[in-house]
């Protein structure tokens, strides 16, 4: 007990160990195209970058706090109960969030609209609590939430980056490929990129090129 | 302490709730003036841009700009009502005879428009916005549609100029109610538009509001605008160039 207490405080708070937690989720263990939670949310607000932005953002604020929450108050929270607990901070963060959104960038809420209050049913916000908060502490379980929320954010912009600029020639709402002579060329919107359908299709490109360059990640027969 | 214990749990869910219930009821109040704020902006502007204006301060181009706001029951002028005063999502499910229905009249560079409001269905939620009439009350002069909950990029897309740069110079009223049809691909004509792919509920969700919303102004814009037989080719010509 005592060597352990010791090795904790010599670790640092950026540690090796730690700056693990933030960037494993990026690609080793990403949420969506590894772990493949929270995928519903990944295929509806992938439209147009800005609400993936937003959505990004929400979700890391939320796994982050939602982690940091349960992990200060893990020893003392009645096992029985344990899922009602997770959800009742998740559920309260995440009407915060929507609440804020209203309050100072109202436009994309309204985007947004019905998914911020999905967030609560984003897998990996549970996933992470159940995982990792419940039995690490406070500091380690928000880098970890960080992690994982950016992880899930980081893959919504690449799908909606292809998706906004072949499906409506836009990059955050400004014209990309009129101005780039893409239209004379020959081209027109694929309105296919707004439909949910390839969103699924983009996702599975991106998986696809993920696993070409980290071989760790494919199975073995 | 056994944190198994009944007592225990029961105290423990009861503690949460009530610190959850205090965060969330201080977040909500203290985050309301800024969304009422938002959402009053909001309405403003939209009035506005049916008009065709833009600006920074919504608020006082809007004093600037609306000369009336009036209540009108079947075709008549509520005396002292605003409509401020409507709600709009009642009002529209209300036979057109007993409904009161918010008229916003405004003037710019001389020429007068007829704002009306309109609301109703989309696929996921309510479709609402303005449309504004020249001065003649018969000819569309402009559009501005929002929504709750439509799908990004698909229905969602009837608030942008995409699909709200088709409704200028559409005749809704001639002797009676001539609409506006929302058409799939072969849109053409003063009577049609053309709807958006994938988001045809919402499409039609758009023409069936329009019919609903516009049909109690006809008779107040046609006695309004009977006695001014004025030149009609010059105010158009006007209007365009200020397009």
């Amino acid at each position: 007990m005592s060597t352990e207490v010791k090795t904790q405080e010599k670790e640092g708070l950026f540690s090796k160990k730690n700056r693990k937690l933030l960037t494993d989720p990026f690609n080793e263990s990403n949420p969506i195209t590894v772990q493949v939670l929270g995928i519903c949310s990944a295929l509806a607000i992938t439209v147009k970058m800005k609400p993936a932005l937003v959505m990004g953002l929400s979700v890391m604020v939320v796994t982050a706090f939602s982690n940091l929450i349960t992990s200060l108050i893990r020893n003392y929270i009645p096992n029985r109960i344990r899922i009602i607990v997770q959800l009742v901070v998740v559920a309260a963060l995440v009407i915060i969030v929507d609440q804020i959104l209203k309050a100072y960038v109202y436009d994309v809420s309204k985007q947004l609209s019905v998914f911020v209050g999905l967030i609560i049913t984003n897998c990996i916000i549970m996933g992470r609590i159940e995982a990792f908060s419940l039995g690490n502490p406070p500091w380690k379980s928000f880098l970890d939430g960080i992690g994982n929320g950016a992880g899930y954010g980081a893959i919504l912009i690449v799908v909606a980056f292809f998706r906004e600029l072949l499906g409506s020639g836009t990059l955050f709402d400004f014209p990309i490929l009129e101005p780039l002579g893409i239209y004379e060329m020959g081209y027109k919107n694929n309105g296919m990129m707004l439909l949910p359908p390839m969103a699924l299709i983009m996702l599975a490109l991106v998986i696809w090129a993920q696993r070409s360059r980290t071989k760790s990640l494919i199975e073995k027969e | 302490m056994n944190v198994n214990s009944n007592s225990y749990t029961y105290a423990f869910a009861i503690g949460l709730v009530v610190v959850v219930a205090a965060a969330l009821a201080v977040a909500a109040t203290g985050l309301k003036p800024a969304q009422d704020a938002n959402i009053e902006l909001e309405k403003k502007a939209n009035i506005l841009s049916s008009i065709g204006l833009q600006s920074e301060d919504p608020a006082a181009l809007y004093d600037q700009v609306i000369k009336e706001q009036i209540v009108l029951l079947n075709g008549q002028v509520v005396d002292g009502k605003l409509p401020g005063s409507i709600d709009m999502a009642a009002a529209v499910a209300l036979p057109a005879e007993q409904r009161e229905a918010p008229l916003y009249v405004a003037q710019t560079d001389g020429e007068t428009y007829y704002i009306i409001p309109v609301r109703g269905k989309g696929l996921w939620g309510p479709i609402w916005g303005y449309l504004s009439l020249k001065s003649d009350g018969k000819t569309v002069y402009g559009a501005k549609f929002d929504h709750k909950s439509e799908t990004p990029g698909l229905g969602a897309e009837i608030s942008t100029p995409m699909f709200t740069d088709q409704f200028p110079n559409k005749v809704v009223f001639s002797d009676a109610y001539t609409g506006i049809e929302v058409r799939k691909g072969d849109a053409s004509g003063d009577q049609q538009v053309d709807g958006i792919s994938g988001g045809t509920i919402t499409s039609v969700g758009v023409q069936a509001m329009l019919e609903n919303c516009l049909k109690p102004y006809q008779t107040f814009l046609a006695t309004r605008n009977a006695p001014a037989a004025a030149p009609q080719a010059t105010t158009d010509t006007l209007t365009v160039a200020t397009l």
